[in-house]
């Protein structure tokens, strides 16, 4: 019999979340699988519209309406969140999975005093006294270092800084301890100095309360050195999956590299060259065949093109969904014959050539 | 940091731009003001990139935009090109900010979505000419293609069939068309996916050298505004805290809240050490009411009596690397202070 502490916490297997709109269906995830254990972290990478937070929102139960289509699993502690009748769900919400949103301007009520908002849940689900509420809130407050908790209790969130606010949407999300908690994007709208700051009281919180952690974000600065492992993706798909250590130091995925080294690093000298991406992500509605990062990889060969590249999981577990990884020979070769070719999307990163339309084979793909 | 002085400016003969004492208030309810910029003096040489940093509040954005006269500020002078922009009426300040333009941070607001990418960009041309229509659009077509975007086909658009980054690339387009001098470039990457960002920050070095543009950049995000310039002044709470070549700025910072910012910055690389325990307790303080002596001294930790009663003054730490605080984090050469 395998233990229960082998089960994981979260088991994603084949999830889809597919709109349909006037232009057609749009494919937002189109089968991701990923398990998470108890108390570990996960971060999910990728650019806007990579479906990264409609993943999580779709786990969470929250993208609703006629038109969403969700096909999968996400087991919960053994139970299937996606067939979950509504009303249990709004248990697990809050209770046993919380979620801190991007911006805490528009994610609190601003005509509710923050008292009130950071103990709606521990009320609704434990029906605790307003007294005890009270005490609680400031409880709360505190373990996020909010100063003078008794009196920010009573304020309204456009009183608060925007870090601080941010610190009350975490003091709201741990209110009930839940064994999961999913930041989307809980940094993007604050100044680095509050950004580290909101990211360390996380991790504290995290590891004093045991609880697991999916922390979705654009910026891979902000998953190295906090999580355990990483999920790059691209056009609703997984790309490249592996620990935090292996994605930066063995990067397999052209994409996961691409976006390595277009970010500037302070320990370059100024006016150090970034290497650009060529074009822009696909259409969902009409994604190109074979990989869809194909048009824009500097590698791509015509197989590329044609066939979908699997994601394929070697010996140490590092998983990555294509034909020509980083760091191969084969990598090497396609590289070198790409550049020879003067191919847009090489040049854009050899160059730091801005390239907006890339051709969607390799034949036309001289400059 | 709270520091005032002009030890770090240079020969104003050398420079292109030259503010000095700038402040600005806004006024607000029961006679209060908020202190944006007290007292901040900057000079950018023909050529140079000056990065504005500092995080949200500290007044950089105020502080780039008083020198183009928006709004003017409240006591201080700018000059430019040896004229005092600040004394300058309505018709001969309209003529000189041709020279001196500006790209904002949210590129698809600052276009407007009801006008074709052809009028959006040849709007400064028909306010100062040339008024021929051919001209203009031959002029409005080199400038689009200048930034990498095809006019024949975007011409006839409109800004919601561009995507981020293109719209900024417009943005650009529209900011070059009268050939200025000088651009104020107000966290023009902040709202753009990295891949993006890069492709911005590689065309504004490309155009930099093309057109012979001085700019003047504003960021939070220390690797870009590293990236992008020659010369940093980081701001805290509307005051300077350090002037400095970039590189060195970067390899010995010397004031305490410039090393607050870059163990702040967050890096791609896992083996990096983190301080991953530090949680301030303290908020920003409020330029309503800003701390006495050094401005930084509520959130430093190398706080001393001295730093509440005292403001430190802009002095030299090593060439071309100038800082204003007490307990400077690089030893300083024995050298009086120079004070405004």
């Amino acid at each position: 019999m395998t233990s229960a502490r082998d089960e994981p916490l979260l088991a994603v297997r084949d999830l889809h979340t597919h709109f349909s709109i006037n232009a057609g269906l749009l494919r937002a995830v189109d089968g991701v699988s990923f398990d998470l254990r108890a108390g570990q972290t996960l971060g999910i990478v990728g650019e806007s519209g990579s479906g990264k937070t409609v993943l999580s929102r779709t786990i969470m139960r929250l993208n609703l309406g006629n038109n969403v289509h969700t096909s999968g699993q996400a087991r919960f502690d053994g139970q299937d969140l996606l067939t979950l009748p509504m009303s249990e769900m709004t248990e697990i919400w809050g209770q046993e999975i919380a979620m801190v949103f991007q911006d805490p301007m528009t994610s609190l009520n601003p005509v509710v005093k923050i008292g009130r908002q950071v103990t709606e849940h521990v009320r609704k689900h434990f029906g605790v006294s307003k007294k005890e509420a009270r005490t609680l809130a400031v409880e709360l407050l505190k373990s996020v270092r909010i100063p003078e908790a008794e009196v920010t209790i009573g304020s309204y969130p456009h009183e608060l800084s925007g870090g601080m606010r941010q610190r009350v949407s975490i003091a709201i999300a741990l209110a009930c301890s839940p064994k999961l908690l999913f930041a989307d994007e809980p940094t993007t709208a604050l100044d680095v100095t509050v950004q580290h700051q909101i990211l360390n009281l996380l991790g504290i919180q995290q590891s004093e309360r045991n609880m697991a952690m999916v922390l979705v974000t654009h910026d891979l600065g902000v998953v190295a050195g906090r999580t355990d492992e990483i999920i790059v993706m691209y056009a609703g798909k997984i790309v490249e999956q592996a620990s935090t250590d292996q994605i930066f130091q063995k990067t397999s995925h052209p994409y996961t590299e691409a976006l390595l080294r277009s970010i500037p690093k302070t320990d370059q000298p100024s006016h150090t060259r970034l290497a650009a991406i060529a074009g822009r992500p696909p259409n969902l509605i009409t994604m190109p065949t074979g990989c869809a990062f194909s048009p824009r990889c500097p590698y791509a060969q015509d197989r590329c093109f044609e066939e979908e590249p699997p994601l394929q999981i070697n010996q140490d577990g590092h998983a990555a969904a294509c034909w020509y990884q980083v760091g191969t020979a084969e990598n090497q070769e396609a590289w070198d014959k790409n550049l020879a070719a003067g191919r847009l999307s090489t040049m854009a990163v050899a160059k730091g050539q801005i390239v907006d339309e890339v051709p969607t084979d390799l034949t036309t793909g001289s400059s | 940091m709270a520091g005032s002085g002009k030890a770090h400016l240079r020969d104003p003969e050398s420079v292109l731009i030259r503010a000095e004492d700038l402040v600005v208030e806004f006024p607000i309810s029961q006679g209060r003001v908020v202190n944006a910029v007290s007292g901040v003096s900057l000079d950018v040489k023909q050529g140079e990139t000056l990065g504005l940093v500092g995080e949200s509040g500290c007044g950089k954005s105020t502080t780039a935009k008083s020198l183009i006269q928006l709004p003017p500020p409240t006591s201080g002078t700018v000059s430019y090109l040896g004229t005092n922009l600040t004394s300058l009426d309505e018709k001969a300040l309209r003529q000189a900010r041709t020279d001196l333009q500006m790209i904002f941070q949210d590129p698809i607001s600052s276009l407007n979505p009801r006008r074709k990418i052809g009028d959006v960009v040849a709007e400064p041309l028909r306010v100062w000419g040339p008024h021929n229509k051919d001209e203009q659009i031959s002029q409005v077509d080199a400038m689009l293609e200048a930034v990498g975007i095809d006019p024949a086909i975007a011409r006839d658009k409109r800004p919601h069939e561009f995507s981020g980054g293109q719209c900024q690339r417009i943005s650009i387009a529209r900011a070059l068309v009268l050939n200025p001098q000088v651009i104020i470039c107000d966290e023009p990457v902040s709202a753009l996916d990295v891949s993006v960002q890069a492709q911005i920050l590689n065309m504004l070095e490309d155009l930099k050298a093309d057109y012979g543009l001085t700019l003047v950049f504003i960021a939070h995000d220390l690797a870009v505004v590293k990236n992008i310039s020659d010369r940093i002044a980081v701001m805290y709470l509307g005051k300077l805290c350090e002037v400095s070549e970039s590189n060195a700025l970067y390899d010995a910072p010397a004031h305490p809240y410039t090393e607050l910012l870059l163990g702040s910055s967050p890096v791609p690389d896992p083996t990096i050490n983190l301080d991953i325990t530090m949680v301030e307790e303290e908020d920003l303080p409020s330029p309503i009411d800003p701390p006495s002596g050094c401005r930084f001294r509520t959130r430093c930790k190398y706080a001393t009596d001295r730093c509440a009663q005292e403001e430190p003054m802009m002095r030299e730490v090593s060439q071309d690397h100038y800082v204003a605080c007490h307990h400077p984090l690089v030893s300083v050469p024995e050298m009086a202070e120079v004070s405004a």
